[in-house]
């Protein structure tokens, strides 16, 4: 048992732990599943007096429990990678270990922020939360996460770029 | 959306009730609460692999079945109980209505969810894998987090002349 633990879990264990944690979250705190929310709550902690009315107007006290559900996730990842894989996990490809790839993921990372935001969620509020309700707005933002991934997934393919 | 435990309307459970006056004595048990589950999914993260940039992008190049079914299956299940929490009026521990908020359509659904799409293509992580990245101690995942903070400070600049 400790051993299967310990390897990568197939696609149908995963998938349905993933799906467990949308009615888990609900009953434990009444919280919708959602991780990019945690963004906007970071922005509006460090600065509470933004001339932006995105992060000054919003309500810290509700939006509190993001933050300890992303460190939950942190805490998470930590025990997971160090304590239940009996070998490394590479997270991100060797080609990332460099000055160019620094600059790729704040890129990336930008555009997640921005895009996540701007579309009112991310994977897990919109894909997951969002397609689970029957909210047809969620499936339009999922389709079109799935348009610009493709878009650049390929057009690196195809350009041969980085 | 209460966050702080707020009474629910009286029930004949004594015990509901006292559970009730110990999470709003103790608001933190909310947040014990949610930091558990966090800690829970941040393992189902890196334990299923959607952590992993050649996972998503395997995904992205139709190599592999791997993330599309994990991601379906999670719809899927987490419809079914979403399902059964309505039909069943399934309460919080708290004894609060589970109530889900949807989520509006807007031009921001169609033009941020492309951009999403392509940063996760670049990154290989979504909102959720970036913390469980970090808290891995994989140092270039701070990049990518920095990277995501500097969007949302972008977005809520730029958010007034955005359509929406």
């Amino acid at each position: 048992m400790m051993q299967l633990i310990m390897e990568p879990w197939p696609w149908w264990v995963s998938g349905i732990l993933v799906g467990l944690t949308v009615p888990l979250l609900h009953i434990m705190s009444g919280q919708s599943f959602g991780i990019s929310t945690s963004f906007q709550q970071v922005g509006s902690m460090c600065t509470p007096h933004s001339r932006a009315s995105y992060l000054r107007d919003f309500d810290r006290r509700q939006g509190l429990w993001t933050l300890v559900f992303v460190v939950g996730i942190a805490v998470g990842g930590f025990v997971a990678a160090h304590l239940l894989s009996a070998s490394p996990v590479e997270f991100l490809p060797a080609s990332y270990q460099n000055v160019g790839g620094a600059i790729w993921l704040i890129v990336g990372g930008f555009l997640i922020g921005f895009g996540a935001r701007y579309a009112g969620g991310c994977t897990s509020g919109h894909a997951i939360t969002g397609i689970a309700n029957l909210n047809w707005p969620s499936l339009v933002a999922t389709i079109f996460f799935f348009v610009g991934g493709l878009a650049v997934t390929w057009g690196r393919l195809i350009l041969q770029v980085f | 959306m209460p966050t702080t435990d707020s009474p629910a309307p009286a029930t004949s459970a004594d015990s509901a009730t006292s559970a009730n006056i110990a999470a709003r004595a103790i608001p933190w048990a909310m947040y014990l609460r949610v930091l558990t589950v966090g800690t829970f999914f941040g393992i189902v993260l890196v334990k299923s692999e959607v952590v992993r940039w050649q996972r998503v992008h395997d995904m992205f190049l139709f190599k592999e079945a791997h993330m599309y079914l994990i991601i379906s299956t999670g719809i899927v299940v987490a419809g079914i109980f979403m399902f059964l929490i309505k039909r069943c009026g399934v309460r919080t521990v708290s004894g609060e209505p589970i109530i889900y908020k949807p989520k509006p359509f807007h031009a921001g659904v169609v033009i941020g969810g492309t951009l999403f799409g392509a940063g996760w293509a670049i990154t290989g992580a979504c909102p959720g894998p970036i913390y469980a990245q970090v808290g891995a101690g994989v140092a270039m995942a701070l990049c990518t987090l920095l990277g995501a903070l500097a969007g949302t400070y972008a977005y809520a600049y730029a958010k007034p002349h955005l359509p929406h």
